[in-house]
């Protein structure tokens, strides 16, 4: 199970890295939310992967990780953030510059 | 405490002219001139105390952790330059007050020259090294904007930024010293390092902690090969020249040299390296200055000729030399101030200091002329005047130092030869201005200046000629104090006019004869320089700066290459070394743990996110449906959080894609449809490759992570949420409680977020596409009724539930993030379903306070534990009963929690609101409005195509 969660980790990351290495702005939002998609699994699977495991504290024996989950919790808020005030960005580059490459080029080669 | 007075009364001067500027120069200027003036007599008061004995001493803590202390000292030493700095800058003020044009800001430039003066007097009085350092910045930050005061001059802003690279250079360098004669002393207190001089010669670090000293001494005042600035710095108006470049900034390094002698003084480097740079530029200034024909310029130079002078006696740093020093520095802060002012006047009344188009100005400025004279023979040292005497003392002690052994003998005769040369320029100075016939008229017709504006030089140049006559009287307590405070012990001297026929008396003839021979054959020297081309050192800077400015731009160009591409790809593979690096230190991917078996579950939910994943790089250029598979795979995490044992995670997760999608779509709306095809097919494969490496590398270090066992401090969250946080919800506890902080910080950051957007949104200028990409028009319905009518329903359960989740929070899964993403979710879809002006009409306020009342009130929670004297954000928690509800639990954590939900919702709302609103003033076209539209369609069409 691990090595699967890993692949899948990885592949996440490699297309949203590819994503983020493209010359328009909203392939790189999409590639960076795709990121740290790939970032949250990560930083959750530090806790290990835990099946079946208690959240609330009741005397039990089993409990997952709460500490990752907290971590995560607050990285996918942030995360939301960061995306809207990128793709605003994205959207005034846009009106401002009249074209959406990321450089602000006006030079387009379609 | 007087001390403390002393050193703050100049600093709260600086707003004095500030504030009095509106009720007309005169006042501005005696309300300035107040508080320095207060702060000299007090300093003067201190006289009787010193003369008893030691120093006086102030000093309270400031950053003691780091050695830095607010201490205070003022000594002999402390009193001299103090003197020279207030004295002379009333002195300048007064002065400044005739100079300045009428129409000039006399407000700013007097708040320069106070804060100038506050520094200055910082400096001779810090009884802390560090100190010391801080007030040493201020000085060359004071004196960039005294310099480059004519803002508009080329001249004046290329001067000042030359001045403040030079000290400022040289102020880090002192820094890196002042730290390194710290730790040898093991300590920055200046009476501690004082009298440690033994133990620090002694010290390995010693030659590199001196270099480093004397480099920022030499750099402010203006030593060999540090001296170009100088000169440049005469762009300044002349007031400015006359405080900064006589008596002040450029005797802050002479007087950092005095003041650590005793520390530093003693080793046979110290010796070298000071008296021997002071010899150079003793001779360098005093060449330069008998040619230059600028009046600012030959003075300039003969300022450096002159803190050579006093260096040198420094160096060789026998008694005698530094008594010589001292007296030195007194006597030419007041002849060269006099003389600075004079050029001021004649520049002022004449139109030019060019000595080309003066001449014979005896006729019409007769006491400028006597006053003129005066103090140049003061600076060429002729007997009687004050000059005559600290250089009648350099000779003696340049006959009876050891410190080039058989060489030794070279000493005084080069200090002769300063002598003539010096004598030479003094005598060009006054005859070429006041007595030679002009070879051109002055701009102006000349005349003398008002009464005042002349008094302040009569007075320093009636001082430079009692001194000259009766030195013991007037200069002699005040040496006596100053040598103290050097040598640690009392010095025995006379000071006469009348030594008696010897050596140096030889020596000063010798000066005199030759320097006004040197004059009478100026032009063949000059005709004879002519062959050489001199060097500008103005364009060596220039030229120096700006091959370091293309330098890094080249650098930065090469690195980035204005490319946010290429940018990322040296960071990616910067990260990718690293992950490798990392990876190929650990023998065995697969840890001790090793693999859970997979279950069908599992493996269908990791083949949708690596489906959703490729499919979303795959049809990037088709970007609604790359939107849709990103919308796959962000469910699909949140179904991977379920699996795994976070339903808080699961929650957030969800509702987060909501929001996310909702808003990436209304993005789109206003962004090209389609991905244009731009990238190269090698840049392509090089992206591909490189994000591909990372991708191993990242499912590699992750493997390797979970197969290993950790030391992880969980579990002291779990053992104390219940009885430390008061809930049985780890991860909340962990969000409200245990890391608040970071929460706050968060929330912050969302609510910042929020508002940065709201600027960017504000006069956006849009496209407006009225049809998709395949040229449908969007829908006619704009909203459906089903929608509409569900909406309504869902408002209130939607809030109940959010309610509910935000109430149970802290003991089941939920909490503020949650109930903050539901609500907003909830209002959203109502906006949606309605239309903005519909909802908006009816959430009639904006959501920016409401994200700013959920940071106050989390920061306000967190700020209440200091009323029980507890740290911030301590929390506390009690259980209650009300009848029906039954036993329940308060925390102070919900009112935080309370908070973060307040700051999600209206952050939240504040991004997707205004961004609705943007659409509203345009509506997609209907078909009558069609061809109204079809001009602008044209021109998005090509941008989407």
């Amino acid at each position: 199970m691990e090595a699967l969660y890993a692949i899948t980790t990885g592949i996440l990351t490699a297309c949203g890295l590819y994503l983020t290495l493209r010359g328009r702005t909203f392939p790189v939002v999409v590639g960076l939310t795709l990121l740290s998609y790939a970032v949250n699994l990560f930083l959750f699977s530090m806790g290990g992967l835990t099946t079946h495991g208690a959240v609330i504290i009741d005397g039990a024996r089993d409990y997952a990780d709460p500490l990752p989950q907290a971590l995560v919790l607050t990285a996918i808020v942030i995360g939301f953030a960061m995306t809207a005030f990128v793709v605003i960005l994205a959207m005034r580059a846009r009106s401002e510059m009249g074209n959406d490459h990321v450089d602000g080029k006006k030079d387009d080669h379609e | 405490m007087t001390l403390l007075w002393i050193a703050l009364l100049p600093l709260l001067g600086v707003l004095v002219p500030i504030l009095t500027v509106r009720y007309g120069r005169t006042a501005c200027t005696l309300a300035t001139a107040l508080l320095p003036g207060a702060a000299l007599a007090l300093t003067l008061f201190q006289i009787p105390a010193l003369t008893e004995g030691q120093a006086l001493r102030f000093s309270v803590g400031w950053l003691p952790e780091l050695g830095l202390d607010l201490a205070l000292r003022l000594d002999g030493l402390t009193l001299l330059f103090s003197l020279l700095i207030l004295g002379i800058g009333l002195l300048i003020l007064l002065y400044a007050h005739f100079y300045l044009h009428e129409d000039e800001p006399v407000g700013r430039f007097y708040a320069f020259m106070v804060l100038f003066m506050a520094s200055m007097v910082g400096i001779v009085m810090a009884n802390n090294l560090i100190l010391l350092w801080l007030y040493w910045e201020l000085t060359s930050l004071a004196s960039f904007l005294l310099i480059g005061f004519w803002t508009t001059q080329s001249a004046a802003r290329k001067g000042a930024r030359m001045a403040l690279t030079v000290t400022g250079a040289g102020g880090l360098a002192l820094l890196a010293g002042v730290l390194l004669l710290g730790h040898i002393a093991g300590s920055f207190d200046m009476d501690v390092v004082l009298a440690s001089g033994k133990a620090i010669a002694a010290d390995p670090r010693y030659p590199a902690m001196l270099v480093l000293i004397l480099l920022g001494a030499f750099t402010k005042s203006a030593q060999f090969p540090f001296q170009f600035w100088l000169p440049h710095a005469m762009a300044a108006p002349t007031p400015v020249s006359a405080y900064l470049h006589s008596a002040t900034m450029v005797k802050a390094g002479i007087f950092l040299m005095a003041r650590l002698h005793p520390a530093i003084g003693e080793h046979a480097l110290w010796t070298v390296l000071v008296s021997l740079t002071g010899t150079v530029t003793l001779l360098y200034g005093a060449w330069f200055a008998l040619f230059k024909t600028d009046l600012k310029s030959i003075l300039a130079f003969s300022t450096v000729s002159h803190l050579g002078l006093i260096t040198m006696l420094l160096g060789i740093g026998s008694p005698m030399a530094i008594l010589a020093a001292l007296f030195h520095i007194l006597n030419h802060a007041t002849f060269k101030a006099a003389l600075f002012m004079s050029a001021g006047i004649i520049d002022h009344e004449a139109g030019t200091r060019e000595l080309k188009c003066l001449g014979g100005l005896r006729a019409t400025m007769p006491v400028m002329a006597l006053l003129t004279s005066l103090a140049a023979a003061a600076m060429a040292g002729v007997p009687l005047f004050n000059g005559f005497l600290s250089k009648e003392m350099l000779f003696t002690e340049t006959l009876n130092t050891p410190i080039l052994a058989g060489l030794s003998w070279v000493i005084p005769v080069l200090a002769t030869l300063g002598g003539v040369l010096s004598v030479a320029y003094s005598l060009r100075l006054a005859h070429a201005v006041f007595f030679k016939p002009g070879r051109k008229l002055p701009p102006k017709h000349p005349h003398e200046p008002p009464r005042l504006m002349r008094a302040p030089v009569e007075l320093l140049v009636l001082m430079c000629v009692l001194v000259g006559i009766f030195p013991a009287f007037f200069a002699g307590g005040l040496l006596d104090l100053a040598t103290r405070a050097v040598l640690g012990e009392p010095l025995d001297f006379h000071l006469a006019v009348w030594h008696g026929f010897n050596l140096p008396l030889a020596m000063s003839a010798i000066a005199l004869a030759g320097g006004a021979l040197m004059y009478w054959r100026h032009s063949d020297m000059r005709q004879f320089l002519q062959q050489f081309n001199g060097m500008d050192a103005r364009f060596v800077f220039e030229r120096g700066i700006l091959a370091c400015k293309y330098g890094s731009e080249r650098t930065v160009t090469w690195l980035e290459g204005n490319s946010l591409q290429r940018y990322m790809a040296f960071l990616l593979i910067a990260t990718l070394v690293s992950g490798v690096i990392g990876l190929v230190r650990i023998s065995e991917l697969t840890g001790a743990l090793g693999n859970q078996p997979i279950d069908g579950v599992v493996l269908f939910g990791a083949l949708m996110l690596i489906f959703g994943g490729i499919a979303t790089a795959a049809t990037h250029r088709f970007r609604l449906i790359s939107l849709l598979m990103l919308s796959i795979v962000g469910l699909f995490v949140a179904l991977t959080f379920a699996r795994y044992s976070a339903p808080d995670l699961a929650l957030t997760q969800l509702s987060v894609e909501v929001v996310t999608m909702i808003l990436l779509m209304l993005a789109l709306f206003f962004l090209p449809q389609r991905t244009p095809r731009d990238s190269s097919p090698m840049r392509n494969v090089r992206d591909i490759l490189l994000a591909s490496a990372l991708g191993l590398v990242i499912a590699s270090l992750n493997y390797a992570v979970m197969t290993r066992g950790s030391v992880s401090i969980s579990d002291f969250f779990i053992n104390q949420s219940v009885p430390g946080g008061g809930g049985h919800n780890a991860v909340n506890v962990i969000l409200v409680d245990f890391r608040g902080f970071d929460t706050l910080g968060e929330i912050t950051v969302l609510a910042l977020a929020g508002l940065a957007i709201f600027k960017l949104l504000n006069r956006l200028r849009l496209f407006m596409p009225h049809s998709d990409v395949e040229g449908r028009l969007w829908s006619p319905d704009r909203y459906p009724a089903i929608l509409t009518s569900i909406s309504m329903a869902l408002l209130p359960l939607a809030l109940l539930v959010s309610a509910f989740i935000f109430l149970r929070g802290h003991n089941q899964p939920g909490g503020g993030f949650i109930a903050g993403l539901i609500t907003a979710v909830a209002l959203i879809l109502l906006y949606m379903a309605r239309g903005v002006e519909w909802a908006q009409h009816r959430l009639d306020f904006p959501f920016q306070p409401v994200a700013v009342a959920g940071v106050a009130t989390a920061t306000l929670t967190g700020l209440g534990s200091w009323l029980f004297g507890q740290p911030f954000l301590t929390s506390a928690f009690g259980h209650f009963s009300l009848p029906l509800i039954g036993e329940f639990e308060l925390a102070t954590a919900l009112l935080f929690d309370l908070g973060v939900y307040l700051a999600v919702v209206g952050a939240t709302l504040m991004i997707l609101a205004n961004l609705g609103k943007v659409t509203t003033p345009h509506r997609p076209v209907t078909e009558s409005q069609e061809h109204q539209a079809e001009s602008t369609a044209s021109t998005t069409g090509k941008e989407s195509g």
